[in-house]
């Protein structure tokens, strides 16, 4: 068990999972693809198309309403896929897995059926320099509503959380704590048990935005002890369209209904509805069950190989890249923690980021270039814009070198 | 497609040394534009007299094709009258969008920038200061009226 978890580069068998992903067989302007945008949205193996497939072909119907075979096929399927995430997260009941668009509709879910009841104004919630839009704006349209306060927790130069600072702002008025697992932006893997114990000494619940976390690390949520753990798909080598929402049973059942509509309710008149148990209450209308079985899906994948030994494969391929790029010059990294994800965010000396992107393209080499969806973390770096190169399993060190020579060639056109 | 052929050397040149970076007080117009897909953000300043715009600056930060284009932009129409800029304008929007155009030779040194139009992600690169100046134009050429 301890030797699989020490795995080294060489006894991943790469060539083995590039094979399981039809589309990194691509060429893109006649030129191998190198995917490296994984952090915006990974590709799907086989098994993930195979699922969503097999699905549509024979097990689609409306969930929870028929009584015919195929809608029982397709609420098995639904269901059996909650019950997966159920263990993948290691959540104590199915109950408290909610199916959602993705990361950011499960924030928003929280914003407005947890957060926006509670607040009062002056009240605060609390998150980091270091979110993704998608937590930092639900938050702030809560605060508009309410007259709460949205407080921002500090980071330092190296992108890390400034985790002082952070425990001196939970203060008598904060009621929630909002905070990314991983950074998108600079990859930063921020310290969520020591902030989820913090938050919890003052009884502040904790959400965890885990977009950029699941594809990289096992996540617990009985360990890590947090209230609620948003997470997409798509970033996991799973289908568009569908994320979840994990959360604590108890404050579950206390929230009210987020949207209304079919499936969410037990009985309606037009005297009153009663609503649905969880986690039907919070999944009004028919949801992505094609999706969520492709998630499933994902899930199985991700396990056959294992998430250690993804992790430990990953942070080989981080370490060889930020050392080939460190040997470009006027190449910097933004974002250097100690504990980080396996993503190089960097800018070059005189060369934008999006022209890098377009020179990069014409090598066949996706990455992403802009501000990430995180221009709070831009403005604290003073860039306008960076471009990030995101590494996946199926990534290889070769893969790495076409990078790191389409750079050199890129400073070189531009001299 | 050639990445020389996105990248001239007139618009590595407008990039490296951009003609006419500042900016020009009031009473000059000036307008904000801003590209929000990749932040590209640019303010441009005419100083419009008897219809005829002696003097164009910009400044604000962006990529190689949004700087070099608003370069170019600036060099290209100042002391022309605004009626000649919005033509200019509709060339240049020609230039970047339609397929097998043919730069006319009123365009000069603008024509360097026909390249951007095989990379539609870009198009919005170089087009962004030629919307801000037209914004610029049209924030006073309807004077505030008391009538």
């Amino acid at each position: 068990m301890s030797a699989q978890i020490r795995a080294t580069p060489a006894e991943f068998d790469v060539a083995r999972y590039r094979a399981d992903f039809p589309i990194l067989a691509e060429r893109i302007h006649g030129k191998p693809l190198v995917y490296l945008d994984n952090g915006a949205s990974s590709q799907r193996p086989t098994a993930v198309l195979d699922a969503e497939r097999r699905y549509a072909e024979h097990m689609h119907a409306n969930v929870h309403r028929g009584v015919h075979t195929l809608s029982q096929r397709a609420t098995d399927a639904f269901e059996g896929a909650r019950e997966r995430v159920r263990v993948f997260l290691n959540a104590r009941s199915s109950r408290e897995i909610i199916f959602t668009r993705g990361t950011t509709e499960a924030i928003n879910l929280v914003a407005q059926s947890y957060a926006r009841p509670k607040l009062a104004p002056g009240d605060e919630i609390l998150i980091t320099w270091l979110e993704h839009h998608a937590n930092i704006v639900p938050w702030q349209m809560v605060a508009a509503a309410t007259g709460a306060k949205l407080v921002v927790a500090p980071i330092n130069r190296r992108g890390e959380l400034e985790l002082e600072a952070f425990a001196r702002l939970l203060g008598e008025r904060t009621r929630l704590v909002a905070t990314a697992h991983v950074s998108n932006a600079l990859g930063t893997v921020l310290p969520v048990k020591e902030i989820v114990a913090l938050a919890h000494a003052r009884n502040i619940p904790v959400l965890l935005d885990g977009a950029q976390a699941v594809p990289h690390t096992a996540v617990d949520v009985r360990a890590l002890d947090c209230d609620f753990y948003a997470f997409s798909a798509h970033k996991m080598y799973g289908p568009t369209g569908i994320g979840v929402l994990y959360g604590r049973e108890s404050l579950l059942e206390a929230m009210p209904p987020w949207q209304g509509g079919g499936d969410m309710i037990l009985s309606v008149s037009f005297t009153g509805t009663t609503y649905n148990e969880l986690p039907h209450k919070f999944e009004a209308g028919t949801p992505h069950m094609g999706g969520a079985v492709g998630l499933a899906a994902a899930i199985d994948y991700i396990d056959g190989i294992g998430l250690e030994r993804i992790a430990a494969y990953e942070h080989g391929l981080l370490e060889y890249a930020t050392e080939r790029l460190g040997t470009i010059e006027g190449l910097e990294l933004v974002g250097t923690a100690r504990d980080k994800a396996s993503l190089v965010s960097f800018t070059l000396k005189g060369v934008h980021p999006h022209d890098l992107g377009t020179i990069l393209d014409q090598s066949g080499i996706a990455i992403r270039t802009g501000h990430h969806c995180a221009m709070p973390v831009m403005e604290y770096f003073g860039v306008p814009a960076t471009a990030r190169a995101s590494f996946a399993f199926y990534n290889t060190r070769a893969e790495i070198d076409v990078l790191v020579e389409a750079v050199a060639a890129a400073k070189t056109l531009f001299g | 497609m050639d990445l020389k052929d996105l990248y001239r050397d007139v618009i590595l040149d407008h990039n490296r040394k951009p003609r006419n970076l500042g900016r020009l007080a009031p009473p000059a117009r000036s307008a904000r534009g801003h590209n929000p897909l990749c932040g590209d953000q640019l303010t441009v300043y005419a100083d419009v007299d008897g219809g005829v715009l002696r003097e164009v600056k910009f400044e604000g930060t962006g990529c190689a094709i949004s700087v070099a284009s608003a370069s170019l932009m600036t060099d290209a129409v100042r002391g022309k009258t605004t009626a000649q800029a919005e033509a200019l304008f509709g060339e240049i929007h020609d230039l970047l969008t339609r397929q097998g155009a043919e730069a006319p030779a009123s365009l000069g040194k603008l024509a360097a920038l026909s390249g951007v139009r095989e990379f539609p992600a870009r198009v919005k690169c170089a087009s962004l200061c030629w919307h801000t100046l037209r914004a610029a134009l049209a924030a006073e050429a309807a004077p505030v009226s008391t009538e």
